[in-house]
């Protein structure tokens, strides 16, 4: 039978499985047939388990029981930097390459308790350091819309995975965009929830202080239902919190948006970009909302000094001892010169020497230090602006998806990051949801906006996220 | 910043560098370091941490994990004995 994986939700696959429409196995056949069509030209996958279709048979076998859950039978693809047991998991690095997770992550354990089907293992850029999928060390992932130009990233093997029909949905990690910006140039939705609401036990780690667990889906009401599945106190991660309180709060009357023009009409914007995003915000006032004009910083600087300094710890772990790449040397120093030498891709040593530096002796205060005072002011900044307003609104990134090869400078890459940081900063959730196209060279490519909300209001992100849905579809 | 400062970061992080890398890391982390340099004049007009810290605790009793032990020491790049094996360090 043919499955119209194209016109298929999560939603309308729980019906149709439910139904007996089509079984889990014929759903992941049909995925791995597209998979197999697609994949060697868009390098969205990694590896893709062997044990597909042994998971699809005990989803029907549950199925079979009368058993249903939400995510019960689903294909996903899983981002390389989330922990299966038994399974591969590299972090798109040579360092990695071989290792094999001895657990599951807690939001793999939660997946598996709901019956989900695990596609395969996606690509990204090498633990999660960039904004295209280009600095993996397995290649670069091509955005399915126009094959010359980036996914974004660093979630671009899982993005381009859901746009491409190569699978319903999928996760990702997050830590100044690695979700929302891959979203937006693959014309999906993509989550970043509440610092701490979803669990990052069993999430490798760049930056501890901004790393979230995220979720891609095509329409807003799969992702709701993924960061449904997956969200939730957890013991093995002390940074996790339970909003479960006052989750269920007022439902207020009607939203406020807010919008930072300072940063979307200074120099840099893409005009096809702000013409987009202007005719968003009209379409949000003119369906009743409240539209307020607010000033925000750009927080590139304070982000990058912060990133780097985890990141630079967080890798400090892979050293050739215990686990991953080993390169074997005179003595215990010069293995460890070898094995992260060749170990670690260009922007891994670069971001580790950058970070050695912000937290070096003579540099602490006016780099490391300093970023640490800014980020507590921010944080207060919002409290304030969230007391005002009950969202931001931004597009996703300044510019669309930019041609294979062309950002080599590392700095201008960074630049791209200036809508999407400023929620990790600060822990707040924030959504990229698809917000039209626009024509490069012939081609047309995706675009998006960006909202954020106060802390554990997921909520209004999906309200306003079905408002979206609704006036796109009824233009 | 010179190419002294860029090999001694290695140094430190216990990186390998090839000349070339040196040359090229240091270009790159100029023009970034100058970059992230604004942050020196973005304003803070109160210093005092609003963030509320706590403690995480938990009962001091054994709960089991689903770790595999096997897989676990199966990644070990030497091992003896079912132990990791490392190299002399004094």
């Amino acid at each position: 039978m043919t499955i119209d994986l194209k016109n298929l939700t999560i939603k309308k696959a729980r019906m149709a499985l439910d139904e007996k429409e089509f079984s889990a196995v014929d759903l992941a056949q049909a995925y791995l047939g597209k998979i197999k069509e697609k994949n060697k030209e868009l390098n969205a996958y990694l590896e893709v388990y062997d044990d597909v279709l042994e998971q699809a048979k005990l989803a029907d076998e549950k199925i079979g029981r009368g058993e249903s859950s939400p995510l019960l039978g689903i294909p996903l693809a899983i981002k390389d930097v989330i922990l299966v047991k038994n399974k591969k998991v590299s972090s798109a690095s040579k360092i990695l390459e071989n290792y094999v997770a001895s657990y599951d992550a807690t939001v793999i354990a939660k997946l598996k308790e709901q019956g989900a089907v695990f596609l395969g293992r996606t690509n990204m850029d090498e633990f999660a350091l960039g904004s295209s999928t280009e600095n993996s060390a397995f290649g670069v992932t091509r955005n399915p819309y126009d094959l010359s130009r980036v996914a974004g990233g660093t979630s671009g093997g899982s993005t381009v995975a859901v746009a491409s029909d190569m699978a319903l949905g999928a996760l990702g990690s997050d830590t100044g965009g690695s979700v929302r910006l891959p979203a937006a140039f693959c014309g999906v939705v993509g989550l970043k929830p509440t610092y701490g609401r979803v669990s990052r036990y069993g999430l490798i780690a760049a930056a501890s202080s901004f790393d979230c667990v995220g979720q891609i889906a095509k329409n807003i009401e799969d992702a709701e239902i993924i960061f449904n599945a997956i969200s939730g106190h957890d013991i093995l991660d002390s940074t996790s919190v339970n909003y479960e309180a006052d989750s269920k709060l007022s439902s207020k009357k009607e939203l406020v948006i807010g919008v930072p023009w300072n940063l979307i009409n200074q120099e840099g914007i893409e005009p096809n970009v702000k013409e987009n995003f202007q005719k968003i915000v009209k379409s949000f006032e003119s369906s009743g909302y409240k539209i307020k004009d607010i000033s925000l910083p750009n927080c590139i600087a304070l982000y990058y000094i912060i990133n780097f300094a985890e990141v630079s710890s967080n890798l400090s772990r892979f050293d050739g001892v215990r686990y991953g790449l080993h390169k074997d040397g005179k003595n215990l120093l010069e293995d460890y010169l070898l094995t992260k030498g060749q170990g670690f891709g260009k922007e891994a040593r670069r971001r580790i020497l950058l970070g050695t530096f912000v937290l070096s002796a003579g540099y602490y205060d006016a780099y490391y230090g300093k970023a640490q005072r800014t980020r507590d002011a921010l944080r207060k900044e919002f409290k304030k602006l969230f007391s005002e307003i009950d969202l931001i609104l931004t597009p996703t990134s300044p510019i669309p998806a930019w041609k294979i090869g062309e950002k080599s400078d590392p700095l201008s890459m960074y630049l791209a990051d200036i809508f999407t940081v400023t929620a990790n900063i600060v822990g707040i959730p924030a959504i990229s949801l698809p917000s039209g196209f626009m024509e490069v060279a012939g081609k047309k490519v995706p675009l998006g906006i960006q909202f954020m909300a106060p802390h554990g209001r997921e909520e209004f992100l999906f309200e306003v996220g079905k408002k979206l849905e609704m006036i796109e579809g009824s233009n | 910043m010179n190419i002294k400062d860029v090999e001694n970061l290695a140094k430190l992080a216990r990186i390998e560098l090839t000349e070339e890398e040196k040359s090229e890391l240091l270009s790159d982390m100029d023009s970034i370091l100058e970059y992230v340099k604004q942050v020196e004049e973005m304003k803070v007009e109160d210093t005092k941490s609003e963030l509320s810290t706590y403690n995480v605790w938990r009962e001091d009793k054994i709960e089991s994990r689903d770790f595999s032990r096997e897989l676990i020491t199966k990644q070990f790049p030497a091992s003896k004995n079912g132990f990791l094996k490392v190299k002399k360090i004094l």
